[in-house]
């Protein structure tokens, strides 16, 4: 281009870029921020805003648990570690402990398709911050379930050696 | 204005019974401390507005925590920032460097000396007002060099020389142009070119004639650049002078550094408005009779509100544009801006010996440029905001 006319041409078009920006930043003025101020200034809990599919911490199921170790199995790095009893009325075992160690936990969900019971799930929770790395141990049977179930079994146990006592009387 | 200083120095003398001298000596270290107050007030509001209206143009929501809605962050950020130690660095001059700070502050705070305020509200009617204004705000120069060289550091030095070689070509373009004003008004002296000016926009000087309307820019843009800010803000870049001459400081210096910078925004507005827009000239000045109190008030709001639109102007330009390279810089100001100037010095030379009267058919349509300027604009942001809403449709949010 002719430098006399790219002069004023570039005169023209500073003015015209000003302008068009301008009317750009102004008009985000108007519009909604897309900020989330996210732990204590929410409208909805952030957990609830998250895509169904998010892998968050896992859950344990322990009334449908069989204790199979099917997820155990499929841990890459054995983050799970359970045991059961039996338990009458029950396929399986119940379980009498199940931990996961969520500080070592990749969330990459390969314990989950193997459940024949579906009873270990993704959360969304993923809040799990704590001071000493032995709280991110997660024990999905409590202490009382973890004794009911123990006493239900030695009553299974107790039945089954009376049975055998019958059968052996017989 | 010594007059009235005169007048409450004579007041006060009656009723304290001091001597004259020192009570007019006590009326001016006042005037000063009400500014010292003015300008702390506008630079700590100013910069949480900046930051706010930040947040907006970026989708953020920007400070909100402190009190209103964020409103007092810079009284949590001044406390904060007193408390922090004042590292003066090993290497460094150490006087220049204590003093530089203070420099730059004193440039800015000289200035407000010819600021008009009100009809008769000025701390120095100045027959050479606005050379004044221009001389000392370019004193800063100083002051940033002095804490560019001080801090014993390769990128403060070059953040001061890059802002040396800055303001001394920029103020070839803001002096020039206002001489145009200056040559309207046959006067130097602010509060003369205010009241050479009208009440209504066809009746300012920016009106007058097609020159002054390049003359408003080209200072708009010289001023700008002379106040160190975006698109300008070479000496402080961060991203590559990882911000410039005050790289090295810390602690109440570095705020004095900023609090120079937002109180040198209030500077060029309060200028630009008085040179070409009209001032304080409001239309309760003439006709009405109400009381002095009310008519002084209404000039006072009319120059701040025109001001704070302008900074406003000039702060949505820092979230718009992006920073200059340094020969472009160079050659906006010597290629564009100055050349410019001179046409539009010649053109209003001419425009006064042609139609000394005036033009009322250009005033006129000056001021329907700019209004229709405006509503294009208006219609611009309406039309951005539709496409995006349109955009917008059928995507999910997580708000």
């Amino acid at each position: 281009m002719n430098p006399a006319l790219q002069y004023f041409r570039n005169i023209f078009d500073s003015a015209y870029t000003v302008f068009d920006g301008l009317s750009i930043t102004f008009s985000y003025l108007f519009q909604k921020p897309v900020t989330l101020e996210y732990p204590n200034r929410n409208k909805k809990k952030v957990q609830d805003t998250l895509p169904d599919r998010f892998r968050g911490f896992l859950e344990v199921n322990h009334l449908t648990c069989t204790t199979c170790d099917a997820c155990a199995k499929a841990c890459p790095i054995d983050c799970i570690t359970m045991d059961g009893v039996k338990v009458p009325g029950r396929k399986g075992k119940a379980p009498v402990y199940f931990y996961i160690d969520i500080s070592k936990c990749m969330f990459c969900g390969l314990c989950i398709p193997p459940c024949p019971t579906d009873a270990i799930y993704f959360t969304k929770e993923f809040e799990g911050s704590s001071y000493d790395p032995k709280q991110l141990i997660y024990s999905y049977v409590s202490d009382e379930t973890a004794k009911e179930y123990l006493e239900q079994n030695r009553i299974l146990q107790m039945e089954k050696e009376k049975e055998d006592e019958g059968e052996e009387k017989q | 204005m010594t007059e009235i200083y005169e007048h409450i120095a004579g007041k006060i003398s009656e009723i304290t019974g001091v001597i004259d001298p020192f009570s007019i000596i006590l009326i001016l270290i006042f005037t000063a401390l009400l500014f010292a107050g003015f300008i702390s007030l506008f630079a700590g509001i100013t910069s949480v507005v900046e930051r706010k209206i930040a947040g907006r143009v970026q989708s953020r929501i920007g400070p909100n925590y402190i009190f209103f809605r964020g409103f007092f962050q810079f009284v949590a950020d001044g406390i904060k920032i007193l408390q922090k130690e004042d590292i003066i660095p090993d290497g460094a001059d150490k006087i220049l460097f204590r003093t530089a700070p203070y420099i730059i502050f004193a440039a800015v705070f000289l200035a407000f000396a010819s600021i008009p305020v009100g009809m008769n509200l000025i701390a120095a009617d100045l027959n050479t007002g606005i050379l004044y204004i221009m001389a000392v705000s370019s004193f800063n120069v100083i002051g940033i060099l002095m804490a560019g060289w001080g801090s014993n550091n390769k990128y403060s030095m070059l953040g001061g020389f890059r802002s040396a070689a800055q303001i001394i070509s920029y103020e070839i373009p803001s002096a020039l142009s206002a001489l145009t004003v200056i040559l309207l008004a046959g006067s130097l002296s602010m509060q003369e070119i205010i009241i050479n000016q009208g009440v209504w926009p066809w009746e300012w000087h920016i009106a007058s004639s097609p020159f002054t309307v390049i003359a408003f820019f080209i200072m708009f843009t010289a001023l700008i650049a002379e106040g160190n800010r975006t698109p300008f803000d070479l000496p402080e870049s961060e991203s590559e002078l990882v911000s410039g001459y005050n790289t090295e400081y810390s602690g109440i210096r570095f705020l004095i550094f900023f609090f120079a910078e937002w109180a040198n925004l209030y500077v060029i507005s309060a200028i630009l408005s008085s040179l070409f827009l009209g001032g304080w000239n409001s239309p309760f000045h003439e006709g009405f009779t109400i009381g002095s109190v009310f008519i002084e008030a209404t000039g006072i709001g009319i120059l701040f509100f025109k001001s704070i639109f302008l900074t406003f102007l000039i702060i949505m330009l820092r979230w718009t544009l992006p920073r200059l390279r340094i020969d472009q810089l160079m050659s906006l100001s010597w290629k564009y801006l100055t050349p410019f100037s001179f046409l539009s010095i010649t053109g209003v030379l001419f425009w006064m010996v042609l139609f000394p009267e005036g033009l009322p058919a250009v005033q006129y349509s000056i001021t329907g440029f700019f209004i229709l300027l405006f509503l294009l604009f208006i219609y611009r942001v309406i039309a951005v905001n539709l496409i995006k809403m349109k955009a917008n449709i059928g995507t999910t949010t997580t708000r």
